[in-house]
């Protein structure tokens, strides 16, 4: 019991939890301020992901292989929002999840094994970024959160991006720029007799929630490999999820979110687990338990729109909801 | 901002991207193979990999592998010597699944052995999982087709593929019509016309035709009763079509891990019956048939909608809701038998993709975005649009094919979508006014 409780609070500050934290940020910028229906957050990490793991790999170095990939996601951003932006809504949103799995089909095809290691993916890519380890070797923490000396490098970096972004994210919209970003959500059409281009804005929306999920995307890759089936439709969801969890509008709302989605998740998971083990539960067997997470999932996202779509943290008035 | 600057920042960037390309051409290539041999970090040192042959002479290329397990997902596809390898994150079980529907034809599994297998990551960095097929014949490769009968039948399949997507994007583009409602949800209805003929055909032993006409049945009640007890609800409450999007995200995700909790993992083997030879190609005949029967239900369906009150006034409703209610038509009426005649059409069609593809627990949402680009070229809203928009995603997905690795055939047709939208984005048959 204490091991499933301890597990579940461990993953409050996992990099995974601080990556899915930054990709919802991102979202938020794009959705809850802007009013864009972005539901291909999962290529903006997959191209954060691949740039930085395939210049690292080449031996460009850690600050050019960022950088590389920060200008590979703006030019996602300018290929997804040049058709798209003008047009309505809905648009976008399907646009930006067929460029997801274009992109994930095109990575993980065997003909570019070479190039992006196909369905394998790639390893062995962050050796810089641990290089760089200030920590010396040891265990650090107590409790459910024990971890090695790289464990906590990841941890210090990913949460303090995190708290940057939510910084920077918070600063523009308290700038005159986010006002009219805002105004772009509640009434494109006044924005735009005012005299401002909506189109140039909505860009600049899209490519700064880009830049954020990319920076998640490498976030998310640091202790782990590239792996091109971690970038479904799935991982999109997950993090409207969050988003929609904390509440679309607010900068703390997806970081809560994050916490609570994959605390609630272990926690299902393990409680599942041991009533399976102990032969509580019967009706399902120990592997259809990762099923039975993402049908949670799938309901707490209906129920949540349906009946708080303001999520925990949000404000009715501030709920930017229609097309 | 202006338009001017706007071009001239965007030029930099692009520019940019080529340079990225350029490095990444030049570069990758040496990288991959440096990681290979020793890969040190924390990240992955595990593996599951296998070989896959039909006997010692002749490995099968392109069989995809999926391992599933301790939160990770990831797949592999085999190489030119059978050989496939997928790097996991940590010890523990996996669930390894071999896509039966990957294999070439005539291939298959040895009698008693499943495409799905445990396999644990314990003691040694990495596993074998093997999956036996049955030896083939005859040794050395098959004799290639000539080219004018690979063409003809990648146009076949292209049109049979296209004729059946069209009958679930029919429904899914009435359905954003009259309610506008993008529905996420769609695909499940696909997966569950596709599972109930399995369960009705294989495990119940009822006659196919049977089978075939009670699973449209179950996946028209289906239909209706989602539309009853979910949507008409939401739709009172005047929920936004943005929130009813993602509430249909939300209803895909629930449905689709539902049915993999039922009819677990593994693909269901549906296809049965002798092969015709059509103009020099072999096709089951059951495809043709089928086939032929959805361009039927195509036909009628078009029928209904030109020539009967009720095809006029879904037309009407789908135009402009409140115009057509202010002329005494019942809104909510013609809703509810468009969710039936969609449910139904989408229901067939997914009876009929289960027996040309083979049914698993994820074979709409496979499909769903193919489903979305046929609606949105042929015009977001318009029934024949949409017909017409399956087509041409269904040929253009087999006949890429001839050009393109079959594992890129699904994103050829997707870039299709996001082209047609650059330059045409009221779609092909689509109005101008019809966008915002």
């Amino acid at each position: 019991m204490e091991q499933i409780l301890s597990n579940a609070l461990g993953e409050l500050l996992t990099p995974m939890t601080a990556a899915y934290a930054l990709a919802a940020i991102g979202i938020a910028m794009h959705f809850g301020f802007t009013g864009l229906l972005n539901f291909g957050q999962a290529a903006y990490m997959l191209v954060g992901a691949y740039a930085f793991a395939m210049a690292s790999l080449a031996g460009l170095g850690l600050v050019p292989a960022i950088l590389l990939s920060f200008a590979a996601s703006i030019v996602l951003s300018l290929i997804l929002g040049i058709p798209t932006l003008r047009l309505r809504s809905d648009y976008l949103a399907i646009v930006t999840i067929a460029a997801a799995e274009i992109l994930r089909f095109v990575v993980s095809t065997t003909g570019l094994n070479d190039v992006t290691g196909g369905p394998q993916g790639l390893s062995g890519f962050a050796k810089e970024f641990y290089a760089l380890n200030p920590f010396p070797v040891g265990e650090y923490g107590f409790w459910a959160w024990t971890m090695d000396e790289k464990g906590l490098w990841v941890r210090v970096v990913a949460w303090s991006l995190v708290i940057l972004g939510a910084l920077f994210v918070a600063q523009m919209i308290r700038s005159p720029w986010g006002r009219v970003i805002k105004g772009i959500r509640e009434d494109e059409d006044a924005v735009r007799s005012l005299g401002k281009n909506v189109y140039s804005y909505k860009m600049q929306s899209l490519i700064i929630g880009g830049l954020l999920g990319t920076l998640a995307g490498i976030v998310f890759v640091l202790p782990r490999a590239v792996q091109p089936g971690n970038y479904g439709t799935g991982l999109t969801f997950f993090i409207w999820t969050i988003l929609l969890l904390g509440g679309a509008s607010t900068v703390l709302g997806p970081i809560i979110g994050s916490m609570i989605f994959w605390v609630l998740l272990s926690l299902t998971e393990g409680l599942l687990s041991a009533g399976v083990s102990s032969g509580i539960i019967t009706f399902i067997q120990q592997d259809q338990i990762g099923g039975i997470r993402f049908m949670l999932v799938g309901l707490g996202l209906m129920l949540l729109v349906i009946f708080r779509p303001q999520g925990i943290f949000g404000n009715k008035k501030e709920l930017y909801f229609n097309a | 901002m202006n338009q001017l600057t706007q071009r001239a920042q965007a030029r930099p960037a692009k520019w940019l991207g080529a340079v990225i390309l350029l490095m990444t051409l030049i570069f990758g290539g040496t990288g991959a193979n440096a990681a290979t041999p020793a890969p040190s970090d924390i990240s992955s040192d595990f593996s599951v990999g296998g070989a896959i042959k039909q006997g010692s002479a002749n490995p099968v290329e392109g069989a995809v592998i999926t391992v599933v397990g301790e939160g990770f997902e990831g797949s592999a596809t085999t190489n030119a010597r059978g050989k496939w390898e997928v790097a996991v994150p940590a010890k523990g079980t996996y669930t390894v699944t071999l896509d039966l529907a990957s294999l070439p034809e005539g291939a298959k599994l040895k009698a008693d052995f499943s495409n799905v297998r445990e396999v644990t990551i314990d003691k040694v960095n990495s596993v074998v999982a093997l999956f036996p097929l049955e030896t083939k014949e005859g040794t050395g490769p098959v004799e290639p087709a000539p080219t004018t009968n690979v063409l003809l039948s990648r146009i076949f399949a292209g049109l049979n593929f296209g004729i059946l997507l069209a009958m679930a994007a029919i429904g899914l583009s009435l359905i954003y019509g009259t309610t506008g409602l993008s529905n996420f949800a769609h695909g499940e209805m696909v997966t569950i016309g596709a599972l109930s003929l399995f369960t009705f055909n294989k495990v119940l032993g009822l006659d196919l035709i049977l089978s075939a006409l009670i699973a449209t049945a179950v996946v028209t009640a289906f239909g209706y009763t989602q539309d009853a007890v979910l949507w008409r609800p939401l739709r009172k409450r005047r929920l936004g079509i943005t929130q009813m999007m993602i509430v249909s995200i939300g209803l895909s995700i629930l449905i689709r891990y539902f049915l993999q909790l039922v009819y677990g993992g593994e693909t269901k083997v549906l296809s049965q019956g002798d092969t015709w030879n059509v103009f020099g190609v072999l096709m089951p005949a059951l495809n043709v048939i089928t086939a032929g029967i959805a361009l039927l239900a195509l036909l009628g369906f078009g029928w209904f909608l030109t020539r009967t009150r009720i095809g006029k006034a879904t037309r009407a409703v789908s135009d402009n809701p409140s115009l057509a209610a202010s002329t005494g038509i019942d809104v909510e009426q013609i809703i509810r038998i468009v969710w039936v005649v969609a449910s139904a059409l989408t229901g067939l069609s997914g009876v009929f993709i289960g027996l040309y593809f083979q049914a698993s627990w994820d074979t709409g949402f496979s499909i769903l975005l193919l489903l979305f680009a046929a609606v949105t070229l042929g015009g977001l809203g318009t029934a024949f649009g949409a017909a017409v928009g399956a087509l041409i995603v269904g040929m253009f997905v087999e006949l890429s094919t001839l050009v393109i690795p079959p594992d890129l055939k699904f994103a050829g047709a997707l870039i299709v979508l996001i082209l047609v939208l650059l330059f045409r984005p009221q779609g092909v048959l689509g109005r101008k006014q019809r966008i915002g």
